[in-house]
């Protein structure tokens, strides 16, 4: 492992962090690929190689992770969660979370229970597996 | 049994770029740094409070391999070594606006949760920091 592969781990985490915050909006290849100092062709392949997964996989899962928070933690309607997480439509929404997760949101919701740790750690395990 | 936590530790991939970051940057002070020869032995805390102690660790050759050093700085390249703390502040926000405007790479704004407001920040190496406002605290 060399120190240029470091560097290059460092780069895609801030890009992560970025997708992280930005999670409601379009994926935004450009500005995280000059975020992470890589081309727009390479980013994918290199978050694919740091972490894993594709960059579209990885947001994807933060949806779902923040929509499981909202279905959780507040009574707003399914359709609001789905716009406010990002999806565009409450198909791909549904398609999705049901991939991802096992169940629908609505489903999800009933078997819910609420947690009480710092959100961080909430954030991270609470993402659906890969 | 026991009576209180004193020291805790953290990787960190250069020991001089941890001080100018955790001390310079973060305020905390340094509570030892010691050339142990075998070690550099730098560990620092919050101003005032000693007896909690956070060891900035070097990963190398001898305690590891250098193979499982390169390892380690892996993990805390891509923010999964953890080791992580969190703090607590009297102003989150305005913790948050001093340390923003000195570079400080925050992953998270300041959020009002639960038990308060907090939010998050990393190392220049990766590690994840949060600090909190506790709801209790005025």
């Amino acid at each position: 492992m060399s120190r240029a592969s470091e560097d290059s781990n460092r780069r895609m985490l801030r890009a992560r962090d970025a997708m992280d915050r930005a999670y409601a909006q379009p994926l935004d290849v450009p500005a995280l690929a000059r975020l992470a100092h890589v081309s727009e062709a390479h980013f994918s392949r290199t978050f694919r190689a740091t972490f894993g997964e594709t960059p579209h996989r990885y947001l994807q899962r933060r949806r779902v992770e923040r929509a499981m928070f909202l279905l959780r933690e507040t009574d707003r309607s399914v359709t609001d969660i789905c716009f406010e997480v990002g999806f565009g439509s409450t198909g791909t929404f549904s398609r999705t979370f049901r991939d991802v997760v096992g169940r629908s949101p609505r489903a999800y919701r009933k078997e819910a229970v609420a947690t009480g740790v710092p959100t961080c750690f909430t954030m991270a395990w609470t993402r659906p597996s890969v | 049994m026991f009576n209180a936590i004193t020291h805790s530790q953290m990787y960190v991939l250069d020991q001089d770029e941890a001080l100018d970051f955790y001390v310079g940057k973060l305020g905390l002070e340094v509570a030892a740094d010691v050339d142990l020869g075998f070690m550099r032995w730098l560990a620092v805390s919050v101003p005032g409070h000693p007896e909690r102690q956070i060891l900035l660790e070097k990963p190398g050759a001898p305690a590891m391999s250098e193979e499982t050093a390169a390892q380690v700085r892996d993990l805390v390249t891509k923010g999964a070594m953890g080791g992580w703390v969190i703090l607590t502040t009297d102003d989150c926000r305005k913790t948050y606006e001093t340390l923003r405007a000195q570079g400080v790479e925050f992953i998270e704004k300041p959020t009002e949760r639960p038990y308060g407001t907090d939010c998050g920040l990393r190392d220049p190496f990766g590690n994840r920091l949060r600090f909190t406002q506790p709801k209790t605290a005025g």
